[in-house]
């Protein structure tokens, strides 16, 4: 080890320019290929067989679904597809949770794990920097693999609300929607890569991010989302197949009586129409009962995408920004 | 160039209620090979992670480069940092962290880092999880180096090195020292090993600073005087560091230069640096430190005892 190369002398420049940003492209697509060749894999395979199934679907509905209600539509389009949409559906659900533990949590517990962050976080390009272009390269790659895939999807879906058998509405098709799956996947993203930050180690951050991100999609889906508009309020018995229900009641005399649930209808309804063989509704009508229904229409579908997509790249952004302010002031 | 290459004022660290470092004031001039020595927990790497930004200060100030913040841009574009355990990306390959710490930093001497690899025999495509200790840590060091930093910050490299590694590892810091004049600042609780290569030493001892200086003024400040046991006790002259005693004799550790007159039935000899800085670490209350003027007065001026 004698003949030893020595760099020339460096010369020392009065301005600094900083590091142009563009050099992170390389720098990140290197270190995070492997995660997103996975993702693209995953979402590849799901849209191969989306494509494959869907061209059947699209097949039966054509064939037996006109009319929709039709025996032959029940037993060849819902009956042989249903519980396939259904599953494809569940498993879509856990894209962006996946995407959010196994892409976003890593990217910074990793680097906090196995210390190499004190390697990038001293080189010229200036660490708040280098956080900032990853984050945003990946946050960006992410989202848009899932818009991508929430059309395809979206495609896949059509046959299901001609035939009647869902609605857009229904709880367990909105986050999958054009404009929502990509901001949950977003918003997934970022709340592992604070995760990943704040916990410092791989394993439970990526626990953590699944549990922050199951009980915000719950949360959304079971009491945020039905108030982004004001319900409309209908006595109507019967509502365009689009709308999504948020509750019934009952009314009499002004007062309210009971929901359209619960043990106050029955025994009301047992009460009044003893021997009864017809609805309930049909029943409490009348003895002088008012049914009201407030929805929300199929025509807010659009409306709401962007509704929940606004807050949660919002909430996205203030995830990613407080992240990099932590790298930035990070104390070790 | 007459700058501090790290200067501290003041600099204080806590980690909950204890103090990894305080009340630091240091000034170590550029160009030298400064071996900053302590036992395990003394403060090192927090004072080398106070340096390059990667914590922040509790109390005080530290900067670099002649009066850069430590951890802004401008610091780190002059310095090259590597980490205790040589922390690299396992699943690159050496090529491919040599492309990578390019595109982090605004310099970087590509042909230098790819002839230095082949002389050290390190596969380009080889994951650098898959090299030994030692070619990782020469790995490490010739990514600090191929940056032409002005200077490198070496935090306990040798550690994890075998004989022959650690042999090639010093020559490779001190030609870059030697013929292109990088300021090197080491750390390690092993002072043997700096010994015969630093020129600068600082102590750290519980998280304060006790000796800083050049080692030759150092060397040159302080002398062992040997005599009888009996007599240590009774010694009245210049102010002495620490008493060692070895059967009949005791060994005195005194600041003196050469020229002093040696009292009456004891005999003088020059001090080691390994001497020297055991004797220190064995009395916490005393320090060797610059005086008021600091980094330009290498002579001690304060002793307490």
């Amino acid at each position: 080890m004698t003949a030893l190369t020595m760099p020339t002398r460096p010369r020392h420049d009065a301005s600094l320019r900083p590091v142009p940003w563009r050099r992170m492209a390389w720098v990140t697509w290197r270190q995070h290929r492997a995660a997103l060749a996975g993702l693209g894999a995953l979402l590849g395979a799901f849209a191969v067989y989306l494509w494959l199934t869907g061209l059947q679907m699209y097949h039966a509905e054509a064939v037996y679904c006109h009319p929709a209600s039709s025996l032959a539509c029940a037993v060849n389009f819902t009956g042989r597809y249903g519980i396939t949409g259904n599953i494809v559906s569940i498993f879509l659900q856990a894209v962006p949770a996946l995407i959010g533990a196994f892409v976003g949590a890593p990217v910074l517990a990793r680097e906090l794990e196995t210390g190499t962050f004190r390697f990038a976080w001293t080189q010229g390009f200036g660490r708040w920097r280098w956080a900032l272009a990853k984050l945003v390269l990946l946050a960006v790659a992410v989202a848009a693999a899932a818009g991508a895939f929430s059309v395809l999807y979206s495609w896949f879906n059509q046959p299901f609300f001609a035939a009647g058998y869902t609605i857009p509405f229904s709880t367990r098709l909105f986050d999958l929607g054009e404009v929502a799956f990509p901001a949950w996947t977003l918003a997934a993203f970022a709340i592992g890569v604070l995760a990943g930050m704040l916990i410092r180690r791989v394993v439970p951050a990526i626990a953590a991010t699944l549990a922050v991100y199951a009980g915000l999609g719950a949360a959304t889906g079971l009491w945020l989302r039905q108030h982004y508009m004001t319900p409309l309020l209908t006595t109507k018995l019967n509502l365009p197949s689009s709308a999504w229900y948020v509750s019934q009641w009952y009314t009499k005399g002004g007062q309210y009586a009971f929901g359209a649930r619960g043990s106050g209808i029955v025994n009301a309804v047992t009460q009044l129409c003893p021997s009864f063989n017809g609805s309930p509704t049909q029943c409490l009508s009348s003895h002088g009962y008012t049914q009201w229904t407030s929805y929300q229409p199929g025509s807010r579908f659009w409306p709401f995408q962007w509704i929940e997509g606004g807050w949660l790249l919002a909430l996205s952004v203030l995830l990613i920004a407080a992240t990099v302010w932590l790298i930035r002031r990070r104390a070790t | 160039m007459n700058i501090n290459i790290v200067e501290a004022s003041g600099l204080g660290k806590r980690y909950g209620s204890t103090w990894a470092l305080r009340e630091c004031s240091l000034a170590v001039p550029a160009g030298h090979v400064t071996a900053l020595v302590g036992p395990n927990g003394a403060g090192k790497t927090t004072l080398l992670n106070l340096a390059v930004g990667l914590a922040a200060p509790t109390a005080g100030a530290v900067t670099v480069l002649g009066g850069r913040a430590a951890g802004s841009p401008a610091a780190l574009d002059g310095i090259a940092f590597v980490a205790q355990d040589t922390p690299l990306y396992k699943n690159l390959s050496a090529a491919d962290m040599l492309h990578l710490t390019a595109n982090l930093n605004r310099r970087f001497d590509r042909a230098y880092a790819g002839a230095r690899l082949a002389e050290l025999g390190i596969p380009p495509k080889r994951k650098a999880g898959k090299l030994s200790g030692g070619q990782q840590a020469q790995l490490a060091l010739t990514l600090a180096l191929a940056r032409r930093p002005r200077l490198l910050l070496l935090d306990e490299p040798m550690a994890m090195l075998d004989p022959v590694a650690r042999h090639d590892f010093m020559a490779t810091v001190l030609t870059a020292a030697a013929e292109d004049g990088v300021s090197v600042l080491l750390s390690s609780h092993v002072l043997a090993e700096l010994e015969r290569v630093a020129d600068y030493l600082i102590l750290l001892s519980r998280g304060r600073v006790q000796v800083a200086g050049e080692v030759d003024d150092l060397l040159a400040s302080h002398r062992v005087l040997t005599g009888p046991a009996a007599g240590a006790d009774r010694y009245t002259g210049r102010p002495v560091v620490h008493v060692r005693r070895g059967g009949a004799q005791a060994h005195l550790l005194v600041r003196s230069g050469a020229d002093d007159p040696v009292p009456p039935g004891w005999e003088a000899h020059p001090v080691g640096l390994e001497e020297l800085a055991m004797a220190y670490l064995r009395e916490p209350g005393a320090a060797a430190l610059p005086g008021p003027a600091r980094g330009r007065n290498p002579e001690p001026t304060e002793v307490t005892r």
